[in-house]
């Protein structure tokens, strides 16, 4: 078994993440991902990927519409900045309350299915929302151009309104943009990390795990399965709420596009990357989809030529014709490869590659006790 | 006093009549054991009694009130449990968190949002589970994987579940299958020893006649869907109805 956890072992495992998050514009510069565009989508993308791991690496139930909730949160905040002001406090707030009731909407019906159907009612769901966002609640959602603040819009509690300042979140002054944006949403991904754990050690996530392991049990023991599932589903969806809010710091723009089913797909993807039903998994897998995406996005023919520049011509355009394929609007190939070898190899995502590593030095720890032991 | 009184129960499964007007009535403070060649009707009955299966006709009453109707833990909460000729636990979770399950829904209720709480520093229900986990001598184990057990222990942590909420009726479906001698006597011992100390009544289904001998009060015999006979255990020995039931039968 793995070792014991502790309140302890816990506040230092904290401690370290929370350092290791604020000083991210700083150890990930070497690896070209030190600037705060790239390390806010890790923030927010970590925030929606942990709350979906609350669902569904706890009590196992897949939900297949996870971006409906994004989606929701985003309209949300613009709403609230158009209406109140670009302090994005308020939006945050809005946004929680209005995917969570979204949530316990979707998934007091979702909930009634189980397994494949459970998951695909939450798919129908968010393709729902989705196409009811780009057409007929275009007086709210603004259809296919977005949502966004405009100068003429109300904004009461903003006292530079209508003085022509720039249009962008606005944190008691602070201008949300750049490493302040990046330390608001590192900020909030350090709550939300920390409310996660609370609810992994607590009596509550244990119900949830018992949920995944046996309902029949659960039953028998006295419990009611359904209010824990949906407990956990409508957290989970105000989790995506919030990323979706955050989302519109820097940007403050909302667009149905936002809740359309390959986002669903990207944050069960980033779950099962990192390794679900752990707590650094989903932040994890989450990281590295955005940087990869980032990186393998930005490649065209012309850098793929100049690196495979010493090869022959006539090994050079073939090898540039293949590579081409995985890269720039492609890189989603290389996602998908990426995730088959991972689900194939490493089941349990990235967490499970840590803890086969640390169990491997354990056992020649252990080894070379055993061979010293009789000499003693 | 009664404590479970089934009257006129029947139960089908398309053309198959699994049940057929079954009377049984146990009393509080004893163990009842219910016998019967396989396919009898033994776990079908037992499901009517914790809402895994609702009667085509007739009523279950426990302590006064209709079973009939309610959800599975509803039944469990009033003080009904139940341990499965399979054993049902959570295999994914160890021994301790197990145990700590039954014992939170009997202190908090159905659902409690208590997301906020330590789990590791609710000594209450540690200490109750610890403590019930040492009571089936798998104590030693208590962080093992609960699906790493052997079967015979998977047995005795489902019972270890149950005896926890200190339910009033405990409803246990073939306990000792696939247990060796050593351990049916430890479970023997074990019950009678949670009898003593807690008052719980019991009805145990069972093939053993060891088991149904040293630990029964009251036996009833299902044959067919019927209850055929019923008494003390040295009279149902001798009855030719039962030696019938069991013709064909290597039990008795
Ligand atoms: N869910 C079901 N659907 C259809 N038939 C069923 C179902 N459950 C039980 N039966 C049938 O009802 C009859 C009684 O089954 P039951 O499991 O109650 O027997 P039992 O006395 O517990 O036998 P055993 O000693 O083998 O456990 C059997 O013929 C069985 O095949
Ligand atoms: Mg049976």
């Amino acid at each position: 078994m793995q070792s014991k956890i502790t309140p302890t072992r816990d506040y230092i495992f904290f401690v370290v993440f929370a350092a290791a998050v604020l000083t991210m514009p700083i150890w990930l510069a070497p690896f070209g991902a030190g600037y705060p565009d790239l390390l806010q989508k890790f923030m927010i993308y970590g925030l929606f990927a942990t709350g979906f791991n609350l669902l569904f690496g706890l009590t196992g139930y897949l939900s297949f519409g996870h971006a409906a909730f994004l989606g929701v949160g985003s309209y949300t905040a613009v709403w609230t900045f158009k209406l109140l002001g670009m302090n994005p406090i308020p939006a945050a707030l809005m946004a929680i309350t209005a995917s969570g009731v979204f949530a316990l909407l979707i998934g007091y019906v979702s909930l009634r299915r189980s397994g494949i159907y459970f998951s695909i009612l939450t798919l129908a769901f968010a393709q729902m929302s989705y196409n009811l966002a780009y057409s007929v609640l275009t007086p709210i959602t603004n259809g296919e151009t977005g949502l966004r603040v405009l100068q003429s819009d109300p904004r009461i509690l903003d006292s530079s309104a209508g003085s022509g300042g720039p249009l962008l979140a606005n944190l008691f002054g602070i201008e949300l943009t750049g490493y302040a944006g990046f330390y608001f949403c590192a900020a909030v991904l350090i709550i939300g990390f920390y409310i996660a754990m609370r609810i992994f050690r607590s009596p509550f996530g244990i119900m949830l795990r018992a949920v995944k392991t046996n309902q029949n049990r659960m039953n028998y023991t006295g419990l009611n399965p359904r209010p824990y599932t949906l407990a956990a589903f409508v957290i989970s969806g105000m989790y995506a709420g919030l990323a979706g809010a955050l989302m519109c710091i820097t940007d403050p723009l909302a667009g149905a596009e936002r809740m359309q089913w390959t986002a669903s797909g990207e944050v069960v993807l980033m779950t099962i990357l990192g390794g679900a039903g752990t707590l650094l998994g989903p932040i994890l897998g989450a990281a590295l989809i955005k940087y990869f995406e980032n990186i393998f996005s930005a490649f065209n023919d012309q850098t793929l030529h100049e690196i495979f520049g010493f090869l022959p011509d006539f090994l050079e355009t073939p090898i540039v014709g293949l590579t081409s394929l995985f890269v720039g609007e492609g890189w989603h190939l290389t996602l998908g490869v990426l995730f088959m070898l991972i689900v194939i190899f490493l089941p349990g995502g990235i967490m499970e590659g840590f803890s086969r590593i640390i169990r491997l030095f354990r056992r020649d720890e252990s080894k070379s006790a055993a061979q010293t032991a009789p000499a003693e | 006093m009664e404590l479970l009184k089934v009257s006129g129960v029947n139960k089908a499964f398309g053309g198959l009549k699994a049940l057929n007007d079954v009377n049984l009535t146990v009393n509080e403070g004893t163990v009842h054991a219910i016998i019967g060649p396989n396919g009898a009707g033994k776990s079908t009955l037992l499901n009517c009694f914790v809402g895994r299966l609702i009667p085509d006709t007739g009523t279950v009453m426990f302590a006064d009130k209709s079973l009939i109707g309610l959800k599975a833990h509803q039944i469990n909460q009033a003080g009904v449990s139940r341990v499965f000729q399979t054993p049902e636990i959570f295999g994914e979770l160890s021994l301790l968190q197990n145990v700590m399950i039954p014992t939170m829904a009997k202190r908090d209720g159905e659902f409690a949002l208590h997301a906020f709480k330590r789990l590791d520093k609710d000594a209450e229900i540690i200490d109750t589970a610890l403590h019930s986990l040492e009571d089936v001598g798998l104590a030693d184990k208590k962080d093992v994987i609960a699906n790493s057990l052997s079967r015979g222990d998977k047995r005795r942590l489902e019972l270890a579940m149950c005896l926890v909420q200190s339910p009033r009726l405990l409803l246990l479906d073939e306990p000792t299958a696939g247990m060796s001698r050593a351990d049916t006597n430890n479970t023997i011992d074990l019950l009678k020893r949670i009898g003593e100390d807690h008052n719980i009544t019991k009805v145990v289904i069972e093939h053993d006649m060891h088991v149904v001998f040293s630990l029964a009060t009251t036996v009833s015999v299902l044959a067919q869907g019927t209850v055929i006979c019923e008494g003390k255990p040295q009279d149902i020995k001798g009855d030719p109805r039962v030696q019938e039931a069991y013709l064909g039968g290597a039990h008795l």
